[in-house]
């Protein structure tokens, strides 16, 4: 096949980026080809950095080579001449397994000069991540690989024309690179065949939280949430009722039950306020306070922002700030107004997905979950009892034997009474570790956990 | 004594680290690496010996080092505990175990104890997402934990001379 053909073949297959941007494979490695230069280079993304998601390490660790034969059909079709892996150093055994199967196709003269007899000459080196999230991004990513501090910045000009050490560079995701060798030995419409609308193939999503069967699953895009959720991953845990789902991890969105019917494929999600991302699922229960969870997204798009843009820098700390305000119970409803106007400005003025997708959990939560906001607003009720402030351990009189054992559990002696007699938790001393709760008998069920207004 | 020896061992280490490398274009990163896992921690020396070997300023490759959450700029303690602050970690009751942990060996998350025997982190996910809550110990991940499974694993580390 010539270089063009695989190209060709890889469009008709409907490939499309399985990092999360979901940018149609084929044609970016068509801008890069036809972009001059002598030297092109190959990087394979790695850096799973989505805190709920880990398929590209399970890629990693179990079949290495199928990432090696990807990147050797990509740059077979595009014309590289070097290929890096940037790999997280949180996967130390996917590191090893990786300079392991590159030792191994060296020995056998699938890379090096002269790939098994040919006029092509591959290497590939791995170059390890050092923990930063917007490292994902691609400019960021190339930046880290040149030895800087990993910060992207604006394109044009696109990697395909001016990328690592400004030479032509097209950079894939794990697992977009691991799906190659299947489509070009059984050919792009047998890939095509599964999915939906302009999503074709399949989507590894790693499914976590309340379901009572979670882990690593590949489906036909296209399916439907309900399928994934009380099919493959067997229903709630608990038998409790389903609040909804977080996709796309950070910079995607939380979806409630009521889209339990919805069609997992790109456009879908994105329509809804959320996306695809690299495939993470987190589902939620009733147990779950969504205005906690778009915090601690926003803390960790916080923490992760690179500081380069204002509206990134300075806008994800403002609406953390604001969603802080909320979950202790001091938000007035102008924060919310305050928050989705923010929230609009980060989205459209950031200059990389990091601070662009940021908003979306607080856009999504706002958007389908009102009333919580609300409850924790003008109530100052935390409904699924999760916000600190927002509520209190204490014991029921009528139920408690007096065993001690949740005094025992107290780190902050906040409980008193005799053996055999009731105990008391002092609020002002309780720190809501919920450590009495746990410890409590179940035949007493004596320790409850509600309102502050309950006590 | 043991301290003293300690220290030479470190300002040694960090000149022969640098000392006869590949300096090619990018090498910061890997050189800071490759001192943290000798070293356990970027010492001040290190430092300045990477910034001399690469032909940068001290400041830059300060800046390089605080950029990435892996470089640690002073000494860990013998053991590193991680706690996984992923999402499905954090939903998971991930967050309570930081507590927990934390309030047992009296430090806050990035400190170190004063005996030096124990640093506590927490990291942004472990890519076990199915496990949660999990901690990595010294590199050896525990998941589903309980605050008192934690702890007894804390306890078996605590009884160690």
């Amino acid at each position: 096949m010539s270089p063009e053909e695989v190209i060709e073949e890889v469009k008709t297959s409907g490939l499309r980026g399985r990092g999360g941007a979901g940018f149609p494979t084929g044609l970016k490695w068509e801008f890069c080809r036809r972009s001059p230069g002598l030297e092109k280079y190959l990087i394979c993304n790695a850096d799973e950095g989505d805190p709920g998601a880990f398929m590209d390490r399970s890629i990693l660790e179990g079949d290495p080579h199928a990432v090696i034969e990807g990147m050797l059909i990509a740059a077979r079709a595009i014309g590289c001449t070097r290929g890096f892996i940037y790999c997280r150093a949180e996967y130390p055994l996917a590191l090893k397994r990786l300079q392991l199967a590159i030792d191994q196709a060296e020995e056998l003269g699938l890379l090096g000069d002269h790939v098994l007899g040919s006029d092509m000459s591959f290497d590939i080196t791995i170059k390890e991540g050092a923990g930063a999230f917007v490292c994902g991004e691609e400019t960021a990513l190339m930046a880290s690989i040149e030895g800087k501090r990993g910060m992207p910045r604006a394109r044009p000009p696109f990697p395909a024309n001016s990328g690592l050490w400004g030479k032509p560079t097209n950079i894939n995701n794990v697992e977009t690179l691991a799906n190659l060798s299947s489509i070009i030995n059984n050919g792009g419409s047998w890939y095509s065949a599964w999915g939906i609308g302009r999503s074709r193939g399949t989507k590894t999503l790693s499914l976590a939280g309340a379901v009572r069967r979670t882990g690593l699953i590949e489906v036909p895009l296209g399916i439907t949430l309900r399928e994934i959720i009380y099919g493959i991953g067997g229903g709630i845990s608990g038998d409790k009722a389903c609040k909804g789902i977080l996709t796309g991890g950070p910079s995607g969105g939380c979806l409630p039950a009521a889209f339990l019917d919805l069609p997992v494929d790109y456009e879908s999600l994105t329509e809804k306020g959320s996306i695809m991302g690299s495939g993470s699922m987190i589902v939620i229960d009733e147990d779950t306070c969504v205005v906690d969870t778009a915090r601690f997204f926003l803390s960790f798009t916080q923490s992760e922002s690179c500081g380069k843009c204002t509206p990134c820098r300075i806008g994800t700390r403002q609406m953390l700030a604001s969603l802080e305000k909320i979950t202790r119970g001091l938000g007035d409803m102008t924060d919310l107004v305050r928050l989705e106007r923010i929230a609009n400005v980060v989205r459209s003025g950031s200059l990389c997905g990091l601070g662009a997708g940021a908003p979306n959990p607080v856009l999504t939560t706002i958007k389908y979950f009102y009333e919580e906001y609300e409850a924790h607003i003008l109530q100052k009720r935390c409904p699924a009892l999760v916000c600190r402030e927002l509520i209190s351990y204490f014991i029921d009189e009528l139920k408690c034997q007096g065993c001690g054992l949740c005094l025992e559990s107290c780190p902050v002696d906040a409980i008193s009474g005799e053996k055999g007699a009731v105990h008391v938790i002092d609020q002002s001393a309780c720190i809501k570790c919920g450590a009495c709760l746990e410890v409590c008998p179940e035949k007493f069920s004596a320790v409850v956990k509600g309102p502050v207004q309950c006590i | 004594m043991k301290k003293k020896a300690a220290r030479d061992t470190t300002e040694d280490g960090a000149q022969e680290i640098c000392k006869g490398l590949d300096l090619e274009e990018g090498a910061t990163i890997p050189l800071l690496q490759r001192v943290q896992s000798r070293l356990g921690y970027i010492s001040p020396e290190a430092l300045r010996e990477i910034a001399e070997a690469m032909g940068l300023s001290e400041s830059e490759v300060y800046g390089i080092a605080t950029f990435y959450s892996e470089f640690k700029l002073s000494k860990p303690g013998r053991h590193l505990i991680k706690i996984c602050m992923g999402t499905s970690c954090y939903l998971g009751g991930g967050k309570k175990l930081l507590e927990h942990m934390s309030r047992e060996l009296g430090i806050k998350p990035g400190r170190t104890t004063e005996d030096e025997k124990f640093s506590l982190e927490t990291v942004a996910c472990l890519g076990c997402c199915s496990k949660s809550p999990v901690m990595a110990v010294d590199g050896v991940i525990y998941g589903g934990l309980s605050p008192s499974s934690a702890e007894s694993i804390l306890a078996h580390l605590e009884s160690e001379p």
